[in-house]
C-alpha cells in the first residue's frame, strides 16, 4: 500500500522545549489515520509540523514532494486541507464570505457545500462569529472540501460538540474519507473506532505504537498505558 | 456664523489630509501588526517627486496638468518605494514586529537626512494651479477653494478602499488577514504577497498624501512628511488602530479640534489639543483601544 | 519536559550555571573601577590624538567633546531602564530629558531660583510629569504606546517652539544664566569641571541602575518584558511595574537634561526634537539593550560619531565623491540611520554583544 504522507525524524522546538523529538510514520492513502495521545503531547504541533506552521527538521513527503522546506500556502494549495484545532473561522467575514478565500467562484454555491451542509447555505449571509460551534466546524469542515485535495489533516474536529453533531461530523468525515485519505487528531475513542481504520500513537515525543485503530481501542489495558483514559472511564458518548 | 463655517472647512480639509496621511498607516498596520515609520519618508519622497516632476515640465504648461502628471509620477514613485522597503527590509523580519518598527525608525532617519543632503534642509516654494488658490464665497464666508479639493480627493479614497475591502478579492484575504494571518496561509493563500501589495497601496497613498500637504503648506521641506505623520500616529490611535472608517472619523476630528482650538483660544494651541484630545481619549475609552495586536 | 515552563524552579534545583566560571567579585568589580579612574584622569593628559579628538585631550575642545559623550551615555542608560529592561517601546523619552534641562536652565534665568531650588524644580517636575504622562500612555499597548509616547513629546516640542512667555527662548534655546551658576562650571578653561560633572553623572546613573536591576523592582521589570502575561499570573502588576519603569527612567533622563543643561550652558529645543527622541532609541539598540554597558557604549559612541561625522564633512573628505554622495554622506544622520539598521539586522545584540561574541570566539576557539 503506497502513502500519501511520510515523516521521517521530524523535530520541532519551541524556545527551550523538544516537543517533537524524532517522530516518523506514514499515512496510508486511503481511509482515516487516527493520530492519538495525551494531551499536550504535540499532536496538533504534528499537524502544524506538516503545515510549516511549526518550527521543524526532518523530512515530510506528500506523495512524493518533500515539502519542509516549503512555505505553508504553498503546501495547502498543492492538496494538504488542514481543519484546525478551535475552527478558526473569520468571525467578521459571513459564512459565504469565508468559503470564498478558497473558492472564489462559487463559495457557499458550491454543490459540495449544498450537498453536505444545507444549513450553511441557508445562513450565507451570516457573519461566521454569531454561529454556534457546531455551524462553525462545519464552515471549518466546508471550506477545505472546495478544494481537491490530496490529504486532509482535522484537528479535533468534534471538541467541545453535542452529542448528535459529534454524529453528524463523523458522518460527514466517513464520506469524505471514501475519497480522500485524512489523518484525524480525536479524543474520542468510540468516534475513532467507528471511522478509523489505522491509529498512530504519540507518547514523550514520539510514536510510541501503531496498528489496528479497533485492535487498540477494545484494548483496555493498552488504551490506558498509552492514553491515560479507557473507555470506560471516558463513557462511551 | 460665516467664521464658524470657514473653520468647519478648513477643519474639514485639514482632516482631510491627516486621513491621507494616516488610512495608509492604518491599512499597513492593521494586516501585518507592523507600525510603518519610514511612512513620513514615503509622504516625502511623493512629494519631492512631485515637486521635481513640476519643475521639470515646461512652464508654459498649465500648473493644473503639471500637478496631474506630477502626482501621477508620485503614486507610482510611492508604489515603488512601499513595495521596495517591504521587500527588502520588512519582509526577513516577518513577525519581529519591534525589530521591524527599528528598521523603519533607521530607515526615516537616514532618508531625512538624505534628502537633505540632496536639495537642502530649505523648504521650496511650490506651484499651485490658479482654481485651487482662489475662494467661494458661501453664506457671507469665503472659503478656500483647495480644501474643498483635499476633502474630495479624501472621500473618493475613503469610498475606494471602503469598496476595495467590501468587493475584491483582495479586500477578503486583507479583512481575513486582519483577523487571523496564519489561518489565511493555512488556507492556500500567499498572505506575504498580499503583505507587498498592501505596502505599495499604503506607499501610494502617502505619496499622495505628501502631494497634497506640500499643495496645502505651499512649500516642500524634508522634515514635512515626519511632522504629518505624528499627527497620523495620534489619529491612527484615536481611530482604534488599523479600523479604516475610524480612522477617517478620527482624522476629521482632530482636524476640526485643530482648527477650533487655533481659531477660538489662541493660534498654535491646536496643535496642542490634538495631544491633549489624544489624552483624553485614552483616558476615557482605553478598552476599544487596545491594538489587535500586542 | 514542556510542563516546567510555567512551573517556577524550586531554589535548591538550580544548578550552578556551567560556562564561565564565576569571577571573584573584587575581580568582576575591577575593569569598571580602572576604567572610572582611566577616566577621571583623562583632564590631566596633554596628549595629542590626531583624527580622533580636536586637539589635546585635556583641551577644552576635547573636554567638552567627551563631557557632552559622557552626558549622552546616561541619556541612554535612562532610556534602556525603559526600553531594554522592560521592553516599553517609548518613543517619548527625550520629553524627560528636555524637562529636566529647560526646567532648570527656566528656573534659574527666568525665576531666578537659586540653583539647588532649581534642580529641585527639574527633578520633582521631570517625576511627576512622567508620572502623568506615564499613567496614560500606559493605557495603551505595544505599539499603541509607542505613537502615544511620540505624541506627548511633540507636544512638549510645540510647547519649547512657541516660547510661552518668552521663557523657553524658542528655536534659540535659552542659555543659563552665568551667575546663578558656581563659577567653576563656567566658561572655556573650566571645562574639565564640566567633564568631571558628566562623569559623576553617570557613574549615579549606573549605581542606580544596577541597584534597580538587583533590586525586587528590578525583577519585576525583567518578568513584564519577558511575558507580560506570565509576569501578571506570577502576581505582578504589570501597569505600575511599567508606570516605575517609566518614572525612574524619567528622572535618570531628567538628571541628564539637568547635567546637559550645566554642560552647555542652556537648553536647547533639539532636546525635544522627534530625532533626538529617536535617537535615544537608536543609542540603545546600537549598544545592545538590556545591557548597562550596552547603553552607556551606545550613547557615547552615537554622539561621538554624529559630532566627528559633522567634522568629517565639513573637513572635505568626502570632496572625492560625485557631488550628491557626498552631500548625502555629509549627513551624519544618514550614515547613523544606515548603520542603524545594518546592526538591528545583523547584530541584534548590539555592538556589546556582537564585541563579546567575537571576544569569547578569540578566547575559545
Ligand atoms: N507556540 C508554542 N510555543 C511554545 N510551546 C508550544 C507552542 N505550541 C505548543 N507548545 C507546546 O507543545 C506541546 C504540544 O502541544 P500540542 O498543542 O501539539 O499538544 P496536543 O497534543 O495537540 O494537545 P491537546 O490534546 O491538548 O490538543 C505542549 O506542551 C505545548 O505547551
Ligand atoms: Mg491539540
Amino acid at each position: 500500500m503506497t502513502s500519501v504522507l511520510t515523516l521521517e525524524d521530524v523535530h520541532v522546538r519551541y524556545g527551550g522545549s523538544h516537543v517533537l523529538q524524532g517522530v516518523s510514520f506514514e499515512v496510508p492513502d486511503t481511509g482515516v489515520t487516527a493520530l492519538l495521545g495525551r494531551n499536550g503531547v504535540g499532536k496538533t504541533t504534528t499537524l502544524k509540523a506538516v503545515l510549516g506552521l511549526a518550527p521543524r527538521t526532518g523530512t515530510i513527503r506528500v506523495r512524493d514532494r518533500e515539502v519542509q522546506g516549503e512555505r505553508t500556502h504553498r503546501i495547502v494549495a498543492g492538496g494538504v486541507g488542514y481543519v484546525p484545532e478551535d475552527r478558526e473561522v473569520f468571525g467578521g467575514l459571513t459564512v459565504d464570505e469565508n468559503l470564498r478565500l478558497v473558492d472564489q467562484a462559487s463559495g457557499v454555491d458550491a454543490p459540495i457545500v449544498g450537498e453536505l451542509f444545507p444549513d450553511l447555505v441557508a445562513r450565507r449571509h451570516q457573519r461566521a462569529g454569531t454561529l454556534s460551534g457546531g455551524q462553525q466546524q462545519m464552515v471549518s469542515l466546508a471550506r477545505v472540501l472546495l478544494r481537491d485535495n490530496d490529504l486532509l489533516l482535522v484537528d479535533e474536529p468534534t471538541k467541545g460538540l453535542a452529542p448528535k453533531l459529534v454524529t453528524e461530523v463523523a458522518d460527514v468525515l466517513a464520506r469524505v474519507a471514501t475519497t480522500t485519505p485524512i489523518l484525524l487528531v480525536e479524543q474520542n475513542l468510540p468516534l475513532v473506532r467507528r471511522i478509523a481504520d489505522t491509529v498512530v500513537v504519540l507518547d514523550a515525543g514520539t510514536v510510541v505504537h501503531r496498528g489496528d485503530a479497533a485492535a487498540l481501542v477494545e484494548d483496555p489495558e493498552l488504551t490506558t498505558e498509552l492514553l491515560g483514559v479507557s473507555m470506560r472511564a471516558k463513557g462511551a458518548a | 456664523m460665516s467664521d464658524l463655517l470657514l473653520i468647519l472647512v478648513t477643519g474639514l480639509g485639514l482632516g482631510a489630509l491627516y486621513f491621507l496621511a494616516a488610512s495608509g498607516l492604518s491599512l499597513i498596520y492593521g494586516l501585518m501588526g507592523v507600525l510603518n515609520f519610514a511612512h513620513g519618508s514615503f509622504m516625502t519622497a511623493g512629494a519631492y517627486a512631485a515637486w521635481v516632476t513640476m519643475d521639470a515640465m515646461p512652464s508654459s504648461t498649465a500648473v493644473g496638468l503639471r500637478l496631474l502628471v506630477a502626482v501621477l509620477v508620485a503614486l507610482v514613485v510611492g508604489t515603488l518605494v512601499g513595495v521596495v522597503v517591504e521587500v527588502v527590509l520588512i519582509r526577513p523580519l516577518y513577525r519581529h514586529h519591534i525589530q521591524q518598527v527599528l528598521v523603519t525608525v533607521g530607515l526615516s532617519l537616514a532618508s531625512v537626512a538624505a534628502v537633505q543632503g540632496v536639495f537642502g534642509s530649505d523648504p521650496y516654494p511650490v506651484a499651485k494651479p490658479s482654481f485651487m488658490r482662489g475662494t467661494v464665497d458661501v453664506l457671507g464666508a469665503r472659503l478656500p477653494v483647495d480644501r474643498f479639493v483635499y476633502l474630495a480627493v479624501a472621500l473618493l479614497l475613503l469610498g475606494g478602499l471602503l469598496a476595495l475591502l467590501r468587493y475584491t478579492r483582495l479586500g477578503l484575504v486583507i479583512r481575513a488577514g486582519v483577523e487571523n494571518r496564519t489561518m489565511v496561509e493555512a488556507l492556500g493563500i500567499d498572505v506575504q504577497r498580499t503583505f507587498t501589495i498592501v505596502f505599495g497601496l499604503g506607499g501610494a497613498v502617502a505619496a499622495l498624501a505628501g502631494v497634497l500637504f506640500s499643495q496645502y503648506a505651499g512649500t516642500v521641506s524634508p522634515l514635512q512628511g515626519g511632522s504629518l505623520l505624528i499627527y497620523a500616529f495620534i489619529v491612527v490611535v484615536i481611530g482604534g488602530m488599523g479600523s479604516l472608517t475610524g480612522t477617517a472619523v478620527a482624522a476629521f476630528a482632530v482636524g476640526l479640534v485643530q482648527q477650533l482650538a487655533n481659531y477660538y483660544a489662541a493660534s498654535g494651541i491646536g496643535d496642542l489639543s490634538v495631544v491633549l484630545l489624544l489624552a483624553l481619549v485614552l483616558l476615557l475609552r482605553p478598552s476599544s483601544l487596545q491594538g489587535a495586536h500586542a | 519536559m514542556t510542563a516546567d515552563v510555567a512551573t517556577p524552579t524550586r531554589p535548591d534545583a538550580v544548578e550552578p550555571e556551567p560556562g564561565p566560571r564565576r569571577r571573584p567579585p573584587w575581580l568582576r568589580h575591577l575593569p569598571p573601577v580602572v576604567l572610572l579612574l582611566v577616566l577621571a584622569w583623562l583632564p590631566y593628559v596633554p596628549v595629542e590624538l590626531p583624527g580622533l579628538l580636536p586637539g589635546r585631550v585635556n583641551g577644552p575642545g576635547s573636554m567638552q567633546l567627551l563631557a557632552t559623550c559622557l552626558v549622552f551615555a546616561g541619556f541612554a542608560l535612562s532610556y534602556d531602564v525603559i526600553f531594554g529592561r522592560t521592553g516599553l517601546l517609548s518613543f517619548g523619552h527625550a520629553l524627560f530629558v528636555a524637562s529636566g534641562s529647560y526646567l532648570l536652565t527656566i528656573s534659574v534665568s527666568s525665576w531666578s531660583m537659586p540653583l539647588p531650588l532649581a534642580l529641585l524644580v527639574a527633578l520633582g517636575g521631570t517625576t511627576l510629569l512622567a508620572v502623568v504622562v506615564g499613567g496614560i500612555a500606559l493605557r495603551v499597548g505595544g505599539i499603541a504606546f509607542a505613537m502615544v509616547t511620540l505624541a506627548f513629546a511633540q507636544a512638549a516640542s510645540i510647547i519649547v517652539l512657541r516660547d510661552p512667555g518668552g521663557v523657553t527662548g524658542g528655536e534659540e534655546g535659552k542659555a543659563l544664566a552665568r551667575d546663578a551658576v558656581p563659577s567653576i562650571l563656567v566658561g572655556v578653561s573650566n571645562a574639565p569641571y564640566r567633564y568631571w560633572l558628566a562623569l559623576g553623572f553617570v557613574v549615579v546613573a549606573f549605581l542606580l541602575v544596577q541597584a534597580l536591576v538587583a533590586s525586587r523592582a528590578g525583577h519585576a521589570m525583567a518578568a513584564v518584558r519577558e511575558n507580560e502575561g506570565r509576569a501578571a499570573v506570577l502576581g505582578f502588576t504589570t501597569y505600575r511595574v511599567k508606570l516605575l519603569a517609566i518614572v525612574v527612567g524619567a528622572f535618570l533622563g531628567g538628571l541628564g537634561g539637568v547635567v546637559h543643561a550645566l554642560v552647555l550652558g542652556g537648553s536647547s529645543p533639539h532636546l525635544t526634537s522627534a530625532e533626538f527622541t529617536l535617537a535615544l532609541l537608536v543609542m540603545v539598540v546600537l549598544g545592545g539593550a538590556g545591557s548597562r554597558w550596552g547603553a552607556l557604549v551606545g550613547g557615547f559612541l552615537y554622539h561621538y560619531a554624529d559630532a566627528r561625522l559633522v567634522e568629517a564633512s565639513g573637513s572635505g573628505v568626502f570632496d572625492v565623491l560625485p557631488d550628491v554622495l557626498a552631500d548625502v554622506l555629509g549627513e551624519p544622520l544618514f550614515i547613523l540611520g544606515t548603520f542603524f539598521v545594518v546592526v538591528v539586522y545583523f547584530a541584534p545584540t548590539g555592538l556589546t554583544g556582537l564585541g563579546g561574541r567575537l571576544v569569547r570566539k578569540a578566547v575559545r576557539p
